[in-house]
């Protein structure tokens, strides 16, 4: 094949391009304006900060392709790091406690595409309700109170290992990679996946073709249920504390590293490689600016300003098209 | 020019995002002289103005003795994820000194823990880690005691009347908010009508006020945690006409805490300073990095109680004093 492609068309057929580019030139430029950025363990470390918010993105990368929003996803993933700690602390098997959980996580999926397929009501409606329902869950669950974490199951995600002796890794990096390479395939490679990305693009057009589009609906919101069940897991070995007052802004932030990974809000174009970028540039924003010795909100106004350029490179993309 | 719109697009957005970043750097390289002391700041948000009187007098004193403080923050009460990386950056980046107010008192043990392996000195401010020798040291109010100090003059003022009392915390679960809730309910013995999260906001406690007066019909006393929920309370009161037979009391300090007091709003108040926990902090910070001395227990700040009232029994300052000494 030797067609020209222009390059408007090689971004509209990989939109992760442009973020992944983004990425390689903040890394860069951190390493080369600071003395510590490029150090092993710092770029390790980074890696580790993006895992909570990159697995909450993974699962708001599924309902945004099928042009939903999931208000809901870090309220979901507290009160499952919640029901893990209280059930752990209170005498149950910390693995049957992990499960409990992450099954809960994915109940509660379940319930949201029921209502998003069943009712027809507008995602952003039914997660909004959600959030506020699972906000409060976890208030009267937790009693006030924090539960810290001591057994090694649920801290797993957080233990480190070193690879040649030197780079550091935890298994939380191996899941979030495993669970990547998971979605990935499923989305590319399986009648499934083709199948989330026709119902994104056009769902009148799938379901003519004779796709069943609810069912297909309905399965995304429950696997993203389940990432964010096991976003409580990598919660809980990043800060071994299950606090009912944490990650009120993971929605947000899980949002933000989906939409600068480039995949449209619009539905039905963009990819979990993507997401991973974004979520990983969020975080390199964070700990480079802070070693520049910048104050913390211009990491927020970088920010900002990303979500906006990613999405009008979204925009400007999808006109040419037409 | 045409079809190359997008990927000039894109290139435009990562060079915006290469020269933003280059240019603050250079910026900021002027007062970064090498060879200083690099000392964190850790606090909950840098939003409440409580810790930026904190920032600003560790800022100051940290100037004042050449050395260089890094200021990070979390996002909201509550925001431990926020924290941890904020821990582990300042250590990558090479902080001799760490001084956080941690959100929750257990939920960022993990990484202080690994900052200290590394040789690092972690230092409490504001509010205590639990266990306590988490950290090398604590420098705080002793917020039992405040609590206890406003429920003694609460129940001095009320005269001899059993204190009727209307309860209003901070965040759920805050350590903080415990405490100072103990030491009223200590000093005071109030038959409890009613507690009520309020986050330490206005809005809030005045939301929260408002229906608990609904049913607390005999109520004669108000404990709050902060100031801005001790103006909530009496907004909430003196819309009902109760603001003349209740007596609230409050905790902080803030100089709009002080005119409230000043203004009859408030009774009482119980004034902590964070600006001398931020001070001794980074003293410690430049002691450690002169001698390698490390400091350890429980450093107490003092408090001041402050009203135009004052009691017998009852050692006090006046509003005057206090808008001379509030922290901002």
């Amino acid at each position: 094949m030797t067609t020209r492609v222009s390059p408007s068309e090689f971004i509209l057929r990989t939109p992760a391009i442009g973020p992944a580019i983004a990425l390689v030139v903040a890394v860069v430029v951190f390493g080369l304006t600071t003395d510590t950025f490029f150090n092993v363990d710092n770029l390790s470390l980074v890696v580790q900060q993006s895992l909570v918010i990159g697995t909450l993105a993974l699962g708001q990368t599924l309902v945004i392709l099928t042009a939903g929003i999931d208000l809901a996803n870090a309220a979901i993933a507290v009160l499952s790091t919640l029901l893990i700690a209280k059930l752990t602390i209170n005498g149950t098997d910390a693995p049957i406690a992990l499960v409990v959980g992450i099954v809960a996580a994915a109940l509660i999926g379940a319930v949201t595409g029921g209502l998003v397929t069943g009712l027809r009501l507008p995602p952003f409606i039914v997660t909004l309700g959600l959030l506020t329902i699972v906000t409060a869950a976890s208030r009267l669950y937790a009693q006030g109170q924090s539960f810290p974490v001591t057994d090694p199951t649920l801290g797993w995600l957080g233990t480190t290992q070193y690879l040649f002796g030197q780079i550091e890794v935890t298994y939380g990096m191996a899941v979030m990679l495993a669970m990547f390479v998971g979605l990935w395939y499923a989305l590319t490679k399986t009648a499934w996946g083709k199948h989330v990305y026709a119902v994104g693009n056009d769902p009148e057009a799938a379901r003519l073709s004779g796709i069943h589009v609810r069912r297909t609906v309905l399965s995304v919101y429950v696997v993203a249920g389940l990432c964010y069940g096991i976003a409580a897991w990598q919660a809980l070995g990043r800060v071994p504390n299950a606090d009912p007052n944490a990650f009120q802004l993971g929605n947000l932030d899980s949002i933000t590293a989906v939409v600068i990974g480039g995949t449209s809000l619009f539905g039905g174009r963009g990819s979990v490689l993507g997401t991973l970028v974004g979520a990983l540039i969020v975080a390199v924003l964070r700990s480079g600016l802070t070693q520049a010795g910048i104050d913390n909100l211009y990491q927020d106004v970088a920010t900002g300003a990303l979500v906006i350029a990613a999405v009008a490179v979204d925009r400007f993309s999808r006109g040419r098209q037409r | 020019m045409g079809r190359r719109g997008p990927a000039l697009l894109a290139a435009l957005a990562v060079v915006a995002l290469a020269v933003g970043c280059t240019s603050t750097k250079s910026g900021s390289e002027e007062s970064t002289g090498d060879g200083k002391t690099k000392i964190g700041l850790v606090t909950k948000t840098d939003s409440n103005p409580y810790f930026v009187a904190l920032r600003d007098a560790a800022k100051a004193e940290a100037d004042k003795n050449g050395a260089e403080l890094v200021a990070l923050a979390g996002k909201f009460d509550g925001d431990n994820d926020g924290q941890v990386a904020a821990i582990e950056n300042l250590v990558q980046q090479g902080a001799k000194t760490i001084l956080v107010t941690p959100n929750n008192s257990t939920g960022i043990l993990g990484a202080i823990k690994k900052a200290r392996d590394r040789g690092v000195l972690v230092i409490a401010l504001d509010t205590e880690t639990d266990p306590q020798d988490a950290v090398d040291a604590t420098i705080a109010t002793d917020n039992t005691n405040a609590g206890r100090l406003q429920g003694q003059y609460v129940k001095a003022a009320l005269n001899g009347q059993p204190a009727r009392s209307i309860l209003l915390d901070g965040t759920p679960g805050s350590t903080v908010s415990e405490q100072r809730h103990a030491g009223f309910v200590e000093a005071a013995q109030p038959e409890n009508l009613g507690t009520e999260a309020t986050n330490g906001e206005q809005n809030k406690a005045q939301q929260a006020t408002e229906n608990l007066l609904q049913r607390a019909t005999t109520v004669n006393s108000i404990y709050t945690l902060n100031e801005p929920a001790a103006r909530g309370a009496y907004s909430a009161l003196k819309a009902k006409g109760l603001a003349d037979r209740v007596v609230i009391g409050s905790i902080d300090g803030s100089c709009d805490g002080v005119e409230a007091v000043k203004s009859g709003e408030i009774a009482v108040t119980v004034m902590q300073f964070p600006k001398k926990m931020a001070e001794q902090g980074v003293r410690f910070a430049v002691e450690f990095a002169k001698s390698g001395k490390k400091p350890t227990g429980f450093v107490e700040t003092e408090t001041a109680v402050i009203t135009d009232k004052p009691l017998a029994g009852i050692d006090s300052e006046d509003t005057a004093w206090g808008l001379e000494n509030c922290w901002g």
